[in-house]
């Protein structure tokens, strides 16, 4: 074909310039776009920087908390100290204290030297006890006081080390640092060191870490989120059960049934600003409703979840509205031309399309609720609470704590062991969380359907 | 193709079945149908014709009161079925509507098997009293709606799996599963392509052997094709109503005879 341009050309008359050179316009519009873009690739580049940034300080932090160092010592339970009258009463056995305990771990730790021919220069016997955690001795007591038949043997132990070890053994205590610090000295460090080469001390997993409850500020090292996670999961039960079927009927009946009028209007217009209210102050009203008025216990999931379904409703009704906004209308009117009443055609049609956006909404709603923290300092779930709280029903109305206030409460102690376990317990949260929005969208993609 | 398929034009022989005077629809100010009086015979084809915005839809959806889920909607007048007051208090929609079925526009089958679509109306409404009998309605109203022979490999398969023409017959299977005695069809094929089309003219000419059919369209070549009646609407006034071939042959109108030869529209 090209060969015949040259004659047989038409005879082109173009009216403006050639398309193959750009115009002063199109080249500013060409890169204003690519600005735009690039803009936008900046954008979420930092994004990105700043979650891996978080990720890695957490992890960096946090990593170290699921890991602890254990000492195995043996341990003989002497029957002169542990139960004098020698009848296993245990009445009379529990009036031995800890601090009664204490010795037996001290006798251990020289035993343990002894045998290994550990010896380190200018330390004292009570010193190379002080390895061990403060916990020990109330470990040994809650063992001696279930099994009071083994007094009089000697059983082998693996008791936490103390937290200053444990740094140790994380990099966060040196043995420059050990000089200044009145709670470890540099000899212990060297025990530290032999009793690992002997192979009595040890760092692995600490699933204390998940099941233990809160410890005191000096035993860092025994601190656990049990309870938290007991009281966080109690309220989100008392939250699905309550906001879910409440905030559900609360959307269908607004959405299918109610007359639009100013009414409506009104209340849909406060639905949307209860979302937007400061989580405080649905502390402040559980508080004055709950506990002031109602006489609700303090700390209790019960008046935790309650203040959370206040908080997450709103959540759940605007996103209920939303899934059922968006199922098409003629699915509502092929439901009633074939003589479906008002509740068939919801419940038969309406509801189930919309359920992927409604449980995407709850579950959205109750990861928010997993993560708040304000409301509930001022219920009093902030308190130092050791015990375990009872199997569900009781349970919701014993004190508890929850995963977001223990990590507030751990960030505030002051031995720098708290600060990983602050940060592990961020990290355990960051899997809840993580874990129920996949389950959303599992819910979403399983559920999802064309019309 | 038959564009003039008027076999029986006499159809006034056939008794009233829905009886409209002095039809009155507000949309909030706005007066949508105005002195609306017409008579619909049984086991006849009425066609709606008229511009858009005439109100021909909304005087269907009068007939088996969907526009009560239109909230500033507000109907008077005096619709009676069979005698009986549609708007009386007494009356509940939902018996009606079992009554009076409908068929919409747009393609609505439920995001269901072909199975529970047409199954849905008829348990429901506790028309079978076990799977033998349901599967036995569902094999009729297929058949009746003329797409039997395209599904029944398939009942089991989405509805919504269907092309459009399919789904507007599984739609109509669907309005006749629970015996009606007046179908509605608002713009039955206007999202269906013209072989579409012909079936379900072909099915509309059928049903018209047992039900009273109601049809609004825009083609006034389907409403010639189908229709023994025809009603023409304009401005939310009924202007004219008759046999087809009169309507279509020798308005009385000037506007129906504007409309009809393109002038208004």
């Amino acid at each position: 074909m090209t060969d015949a341009t040259a004659s047989n050309a038409p005879d082109y008359k173009p009216h403006g310039a050639s398309l193959l050179e750009q115009t002063s316009r199109t080249r500013r519009r060409n890169a204003a776009e690519a600005r735009f873009r690039a803009y936008g690739l900046m954008a979420i580049g930092a994004g990105i920087l700043a979650l891996l940034l978080l990720l890695g300080s957490i992890l960096g932090n946090g990593l170290g908390a699921f890991q602890q160092t254990f000492i195995t010592l043996n341990v003989e339970l002497t029957e002169a100290k542990l139960d004098k009258n020698g009848n296993r009463n245990l009445d009379d056995m529990k009036k031995v204290s800890t601090f009664g305990y204490t010795p037996l771990i001290k006798t251990a730790m020289v035993a343990a030297m002894a045998e290994k021919g550990i010896k380190i220069e200018g330390l004292s016997d009570k010193d190379a006890a002080a390895l061990v955690s403060k916990d020990a001795a109330a470990q040994l007591r809650d063992f001696v006081l279930a099994n009071p038949e083994l007094i009089g043997e000697t059983l082998e132990f693996t008791f936490l080390a103390n937290g200053r070890i444990d740094g140790y053994f994380k990099g966060r205590v040196s043995m420059e640092s050990a000089e200044l610090d009145s709670n470890i000295s540099p000899q212990q460090l060297q025990l530290a060191d032999a009793l690992r080469d002997a192979d009595l001390l040890e760092k692995r997993f600490n699933t204390g870490f998940l099941t233990a409850p809160d410890a005191s500020e000096n035993r860092p090292e025994a601190a656990g989120l049990g309870v938290a996670i007991l009281g966080s999961l109690y309220m989100m039960i008392v939250v699905l059960v309550l906001a879910l079927p409440i905030g559900v009927a609360a959307s269908i009946y607004l959405e299918e049934f109610a007359p639009k009028n100013r009414w409506t209007d009104l209340i849909e217009v406060n639905i949307s600003n209860l979302a937007a209210v400061p989580s405080i102050v649905f502390g402040i009203l559980g508080l004055a409703i709950f506990i002031n008025f109602a006489g609700l216990p303090q700390s209790a999931p019960i008046v935790g979840g309650l203040v959370l379904t206040l908080m997450t409703l709103p959540t759940i009704i605007i996103a209920t509205r939303a899934s059922l906004k968006s199922v098409p209308p003629s699915i509502r009117d092929a439901a009633l031309g074939v003589g479906a009443s008002k509740m068939q055609s919801v419940f038969h049609h309406v509801l189930p399309l919309a359920a992927p956006g409604i449980l995407t909404g709850t579950i959205i709603g109750l990861a928010q609720a997993l993560g708040e923290t304000a409301p509930l300092l001022l219920i009093g779930m902030v308190a130092f609470v050791r015990e375990y709280p009872a199997g569900p029903p009781e349970g919701f109305f014993d004190p508890a704590s929850a995963l977001p206030v223990q990590i507030y409460n751990w960030t505030q102690r002051a031995d720098p062991a708290f600060v990983e376990r602050a940060s592990g317990a961020i990290i355990v949260l960051l899997i809840f969380l993580v874990f129920m929005n996949a389950v959303a969208i599992m819910l979403r993609r399983r559920f999802e359907r064309r019309w | 193709m038959n564009d003039m398929r008027i076999t029986e034009r006499n159809v006034d022989a056939n008794a009233i079945k829905i009886a409209a005077r002095n039809c009155q629809v507000y949309y909030g100010d706005t007066h949508a149908i105005k002195d609306v009086d017409v008579d619909i015979r049984d086991k006849t084809v009425t066609a709606f014709i008229g511009p858009s915005g005439c109100g021909k839809s909304t005087f269907l959806r009068c007939l088996n009161r969907m526009n009560d889920t239109i909230d500033v909607c507000r109907v008077e007048g005096d619709i009676r079925l069979d005698g009986e007051d549609i708007y009386d208090a007494k009356v509940d929609p939902v018996q009606l509507r079992a009554k009076v079925g409908m068929v919409f526009q747009k393609p609505n089958p439920f995001p269901k098997s072909i199975y529970d679509n047409i199954a849905y109306g008829p348990r429901i409404h506790g028309l079978a009293r076990n799977k033998a009998e349901l599967d036995e309605i569902v094999e009729k109203s297929l058949r009746r709606g003329a797409i039997w022979d395209e599904v029944k490999d398939r009942l089991d398969a989405p509805g919504t799996g269907l092309s459009g023409g399919q789904q507007q017959r599984l739609c109509i299977a669907r309005a006749i599963a629970t015996e009606p005695e007046v179908l509605l069809m608002d713009e039955p094929c206007s999202a269906l392509d013209p072989i579409a089309t012909a079936q379900v003219e072909e099915l509309i000419d059928e049903l018209r052997q047992d039900y009273s059919v109601v049809i609004v369209t825009h083609s006034m070549q389907q409403a010639a094709r189908v229709s023994q009646k025809t009603a023409f609407f304009h401005l939310g006034n009924l202007v004219e109503y008759g046999d087809t071939g009169q309507i279509f042959t020798n308005p009385h109108d000037k506007r129906t005879e504007a409309y009809i030869t393109g002038r208004i529209g």
